[in-house]
This record gives C-alpha cells, structure tokens and sequence, in this order.
C-alpha cells in the first residue's frame, strides 16, 4: 500500500494556495472600468505621458506615424506591393467578421502590419495604437489608402474608443481565460490517461497490466477537474466571463455568422453535450475501476471481462465525443473558424500529455520503492510511446497549419496569422518544446531507460503542451494583451496542486498492484 | 598451422543457449553459430557487441535532410525565385511549410536505404554470393556451433557431447 508523503501532501497544498493567490490577484488586478483600461493604454505606450489625455497621446502618434511612414516612402515599390497584399487580407477579414465589431477591429491592426512590412521601431512599439498609425498611412499615401476604403468611415477618435473597448474585454477575460486554460489542460491529462487505459484493456497488452493502479490513480482526477471545467463553462453561458464570445447573446444578434450555427452553438445544448461528455466518461472510469478492484478478489474471470467489454465499448463513445469536446471547449472560441482534424489534433495533444504523467508518476513511485515489479523495460516502453504520440501531435500539428497555409484562404489563415503575429514565441516555441526536444532526446534506446532523461523529456513535453492549449484559447480570448504572469502561473499551480492531491490520495486507497489480471504475470517479467 | 574446428549441432535452441554459456564459461572460442531463425537473447550470449546500425541511420538521415534541404534552397529560391501562385520565394524559411513533406521523405528515403546498403555490405550479402552454409540442416531446424579446436581434441568433443549436442564433428577448414 501506498501512503501519501507528508512532504508532498504539503507540497500540494502549497501550491494550491500559491496559486489561489496568484489567481486571486490576477482578478483583482484586471480592470474594472473602461477609464482604467485607457490608463493603462496610455501609460502603456507613451512611458512619461502617462498622465496626457489619450486624445493628446493619439495625436502625438498619428504625427510619429507620419514621420516612420515618410522614412520608407522612399521604396515606393515595397509599399505598394505591401497595399496590395493587405488589401488581400483585408477584404478577407471583412467577409468573416462582417459584424463583430472587435474582430474588425484586429483585422486592421493586422492589415496595417502587412502595410509596413519595414516593421519600423517607433512603430513597433505602438502595435496597440497600430489603426490610428494605419490613417496616418493612409493620408500619406493614396496606394495605402485605396487599400483601406472600407475603414475611411473610422474617426480617429471613434477609433480609439472602439480600441479601448475591445482592449478592455480582452483584459477582463485574460485571469478567466488563465483559469480555463489550466483547468482543461489537467482535466484533459486525466482524460488521456483514461483513454491510454481502455486502449491497453482492449489491446490485452502483456507490458502494462503493473501500471494499472498508477493510471486509474492518475484518472481519479477526472471527476473533480471536470467538474471544474463544467462550473467555467456553464459560468461562461450565464455571462460572468465572456471566453465565448458565442455565448453573448448581444454578439450573435450583430454577427449573422455566429447566428447560422446558433443551432449548434448555444448556452444550453452546449451545457447538455458536456453532461453526456462528461457524465459518460467518468461512469467509465468509476466502472472499469470497481471491476479492476472486483478482479483482485474474484475466483474467475468476469470482472475481467466486463472491463474488457467497457473499455471497448468506451473507446467508441469516447473518438465520438472527444471530437466534439474539443470544438465545443476549445475551436468554439473562435467561432469564425474551423478545422476538420482538430479534434484529433488536440486529442494528440493531452493523449501525450497524459502518457507523459503516466510514465512521471511511476518514476515517482518507484523512486520512493512503491513499485517493485516495474522495470526499466516498462519506462521504455512508456517513453516509447511519449517519442512517438509527440511525433504524432507534430503531424498533426503541421497538416492543420501547412494545409491554411498552403491555401491561404482568408477566412481559415487569419486563425494563425493572428499568431504567428501576436503569439510567435509560444506559437513556434512548442513546436520545439513538443517535437525537436522529444524527438532529439528520446530517440535514443539506452537514454529511454535512464530515469532522468524521462523526467526531463517528461517535464519539457507537459510544458510545451500547456502552451500548446494556451495557444489554442489565449488568441480567441485575451488576443495581444497575452502574458504569462501571475494569473496564468497561478492557475497551473492551483490545478498542479489538485491534482497532486488528488491523484496521490486515490494512491493510497488500494494496493498498487492488480492482484489476479490475467496479464499480470506476464506484465511483472516484462522483459524488453 | 592446424585449421581444425568443431562442429557441434544442437536440435532445440534452448539447449543451443545453454551450450552457448557453458562453453563461453569454459573459455572455448566461439567462431560462429548458425540457426534456422533468430534466437532471442544470443548475441548477449554469446557476448556479441550491439549493432551501431541505428547510428549511422541517423547519420544518413541527417545527410538526406540536408540534401532535401540545400536542393530546394538552391532550385527554389536562390536559381530561379519565381512567385509561383503567389508562395514567398524570398527566403527559405518564408516558404518552408511547402518543402516539409520533400525534406521529411528525403530523410527517410536515406535512413531506410543508405542503412539497408550499410547492413548488406557489413554483412557481405550480395546477389551471386556464395552461401557460407556448413550444413544444411541449419536452415531447416539444426543449430550449430563453430567451436575453434585448441588444446586436446578429444576432451574438446567429450565437453561438447555433455552439453546436449546431437552430433560432434571435427572439419579441417579450408580457407
């Protein structure tokens, strides 16, 4: 039998109250009111000026505009090529968003970029002022501005009115988002694991059967986080936080787009689709563990059986309902947008992830003398699988990207043309983190089998998945406002703590070995 | 010099891996053993070093990723730029994602065949090879063992009777 460290109890419960402050302060820091919002916009971009009305700081940049313009007027055969492909990107833009003022409103700060490919430094640094830059262009030059008929209507001042708003919303949905991000990212590790049990169940594998009790330890965490994720989601149809921007019933109302897939998209057929989702899961976690623990006191097979029979029958509800979780929680906040594969995209993702806990927290055990039939060749086989389901994510990945990019059709390539532009560290940073580490460390037969290496890899590949999940949530949400502070760092250590806590106390509750699997003494000589 | 060798035949394998550690922990020279199919867990046996196959296949994959790589750098962007439906053929990375699958199967294409051409030279297969077989049975279902012959012959093939063996021969080999 397991016991639960006192070291790691209270490590567990540290970092859930260092997250809970962390969490705390990230809602009691955002925001309130749309004078705030032009203080910090103001302080923001013009350092000393803080106090200038924003009017002022406007003018002051519209003028600093003019004169970066007049620096690369004198490539008159850059700027027009550039015109011309924003008007591509442009003319795009407005056949998605036609309605939804705030996306507009990103469009042109896009656009004006494609303007000035010459990425000046003054203007660097105003990216948030970038449309008042983008009529100061627009006066400058005639190429520019025929580019941007459909903007001429925008009054400087309006404009930056209608900025400080949508800057105001992405900063008051930054710590919900924070919150999401890590609460699906831990309940979806949990859920791979699930997924990664039923497989070996069904797949009869003679390797697996001594980590049984690690994975349904691991899959205890399901209930909890996903009762956490439902609470958000269903916070998020009673409008205290604005993540789905479909859930607003003023935004769909303007947005004729998000109005066609009302049918799918709303409040209370999403909120039914979850408690299915949710509902059906973890009646298979709760079953296939009653017959696991059935087994070890049985005198024949049955119990085996029956989980057999679940694990296979869960398999197919699960690739069926996986898919639409993932455009129901995550693809939907972006609701102008989607992709066919992404269900499998993003199922690689926490697949990994949870094989990745898997292989730690045996590590762990075994390190404290917990597990005494599991072997190296266990590791390496679990290391195995986290080599290949990474390079299986980068696949992925790569076929969803390269496919938008290679087609770029305006109302699919905005999706990463908002982040190669906004989100390039973290866009392109977990493609190192999730492939090139991975595939570059783990490659190795001898380094699989060294713990350490593991736990690196291991360490490495659940970062780079983290920010694979900010990367899907944050852009839709918080857009450029993006950073990773207090309220993101603190909801990971809040859901880290959770789940440490959780896991290691569903631990201790049964031996940690599976007494009469059929499998299990195959499992306990697992030789590779 | 003498040339003698022993040829000693087993009919089951796990008799072949015991004769194997008896005879290593005898100190007789293994020269060679022959099975009609792989013995798990033999060359540790027999104390074999590991391959380095997988190394040098990694090395040619680096190989066939550069190749695919200064390829297209060269044909693409910097021999004839043109915009091709309106793809940046300005620098390489700019069009990257178009050259991923060529560089992908260019890096296997080396891997699997320069390692697979590695392996037939390394170990001297090829068409109109004379085969090096000392039995025939050894295809079908006989294991033997080359076993060199130092020392006393006759207390050589009395310890390899012990081990198992069906039938003991002595070969003067030719080389």
């Amino acid at each position: 039998m397991y016991t639960f460290s006192n070291s790691l109890r209270t490590f567990a419960f540290i970092l859930m109250a260092v997250g809970i402050l962390g969490i705390g302060y990230s809602f009691f820091t955002a925001p309130t009111s749309l004078e705030e919002v032009e203080q910090i916009l103001a302080a923001e971009h013009h350092g000393g000026h803080g106090e200038a009305g924003a009017h002022e700081a406007a003018g002051a940049e519209h003028h600093e505009a003019e004169a970066a313009h007049a620096e690369h007027a004198d490539v008159p055969a850059v700027v027009e090529h550039s015109a011309a492909e924003a008007e591509g990107t442009h003319e795009g833009h407005d056949s998605v968003n036609a309605v939804a003022t705030h996306a507009e409103h990103d469009t042109v700060a896009t656009s004006h970029d494609a303007a000035s490919p010459t990425g000046d430094a003054q203007e660097a640094g105003h990216d948030e002022h970038s449309e008042l830059a983008h009529a100061a262009d627009k006066a400058a030059i005639d190429a520019v501005h025929d580019a941007h008929k459909g903007h001429d209507a925008h009054a400087e001042h309006d404009a930056h009115k209608e900025h400080a708003e949508h800057v105001f919303k992405q900063l008051q949905n930054k710590p919900w988002a924070a919150l999401y991000v890590a609460a699906i990212f831990f309940m979806l590790i949990s859920l791979g694991v699930l997924a990664f049990y039923a497989i070996q169940n069904v797949a009869q594998a003679g390797w697996s059967p001594v980590l049984f009790r690690v994975m349904e330890g691991i899959t205890s965490y399901l209930l909890p986080g996903s009762i956490v994720v439902f609470v958000l989601l269903v916070l998020g149809v009673l409008q205290f936080h604005h993540l789905f921007i479909w859930m607003d019933p003023a935004v769909v109302a303007e947005d004729h787009l998000i109005k066609a897939k009302s049918g799918y998209l709303n409040g209370t057929f999403t909120l039914i689709r979850a408690v299915i989702f949710f509902g059906g899961w973890i009646l298979y976690r709760q079953y296939s563990r009653k017959q696991s623990l059935a087994q070890d006191e049985a005198t024949d097979n049955l119990a085996y059986k029956k989980s057999f029979k679940a694990a296979a029958g869960f398999l197919a509800f699960f690739i069926v309902t996986e898919s639409i979780m993932s455009w129901d929680w995550i693809m939907s906040v972006d609701p102008h947008w989607y992709s066919t594969l992404f269900g499998w995209y993003v199922f690689a993702s926490f697949f990994v992830s949870g094989i990745t806990t898997i292989a730690l927290v045996t590590l762990y055990l075994k390190s404290k003398g917990y597990l005494e039939y599991v072997n190296t060749s266990h590791i390496h086989d679990l290391a195995k699988f986290m080599f290949g389901i990474s390079v299986f994510w980068t696949y992925l990945w790569f076929s969803q990207f390269m496919l938008m990019w290679y087609a770029d059709m305006p109302e699919e390539v905005v999706y990463f043309k908002m982040r190669i532009d906004n989100y390039n560290l973290p866009f392109f940073g977990m493609v190192v983190m999730n492939f090139v580490f991975p595939i570059l460390i783990l490659v190795n037969t001898d380094f699989k089998r060294l713990s350490w290496i593991v736990v690196m890899a291991g360490i490495v590949i659940l970062c780079g998945h983290y920010v694979d999940f900010f990367n899907m949530i944050m852009p839709a949400t918080v857009g450029d406002q993006w950073f990773i502070g207090a309220g993101e760092i603190g909801s990971v250590l809040f859901f880290f703590g959770l789940f440490i806590f959780v896991v290691f106390t569903a631990l201790t509750k049964v031996p940690l070995l599976a007494k009469r699997n059929p499998l299990i003494e195959e499992s306990k000589h697992f030789h590779y | 010099m003498s040339n003698k060798v022993l040829h000693v035949l087993y009919n089951d394998d796990d008799i072949l891996m015991d004769a194997v550690r008896k005879t290593r922990a005898a100190h007789h020279h293994i020269e060679e053993v022959f099975t009609p199919f792989p013995v798990h867990g033999l060359d540790k046996a027999m104390g074999l070093a590991p391959t380095r196959i997988a190394i040098a296949s990694f090395l040619y994959g680096l190989v066939g990723l550069s190749v695919a790589t200064t390829m297209m750098n060269y044909i693409m962007i910097q021999d004839w730029p043109q915009d091709i439906g309106g793809k940046p053929s300005f620098s390489y990375i700019q069009n990257m994602p178009a050259f991923v699958p060529v560089m992908f199967e260019m890096t296997v294409f080396f891997a699997a065949h320069l390692m697979v051409i590695t392996f037939y030279m390394r170990s001297k297969l090829w068409p109109f090879k004379a085969a090096e077989n000392p039995d025939v049975r050894t295809t079908d279902d006989h294991f033997l063992m080359e076993v060199s012959v130092k020392g006393d012959e006759n207390e050589l093939v009395a310890f390899f009777q012990e081990t198992g063996a069906v039938e003991v021969k002595v070969i003067e080999k030719h080389y």
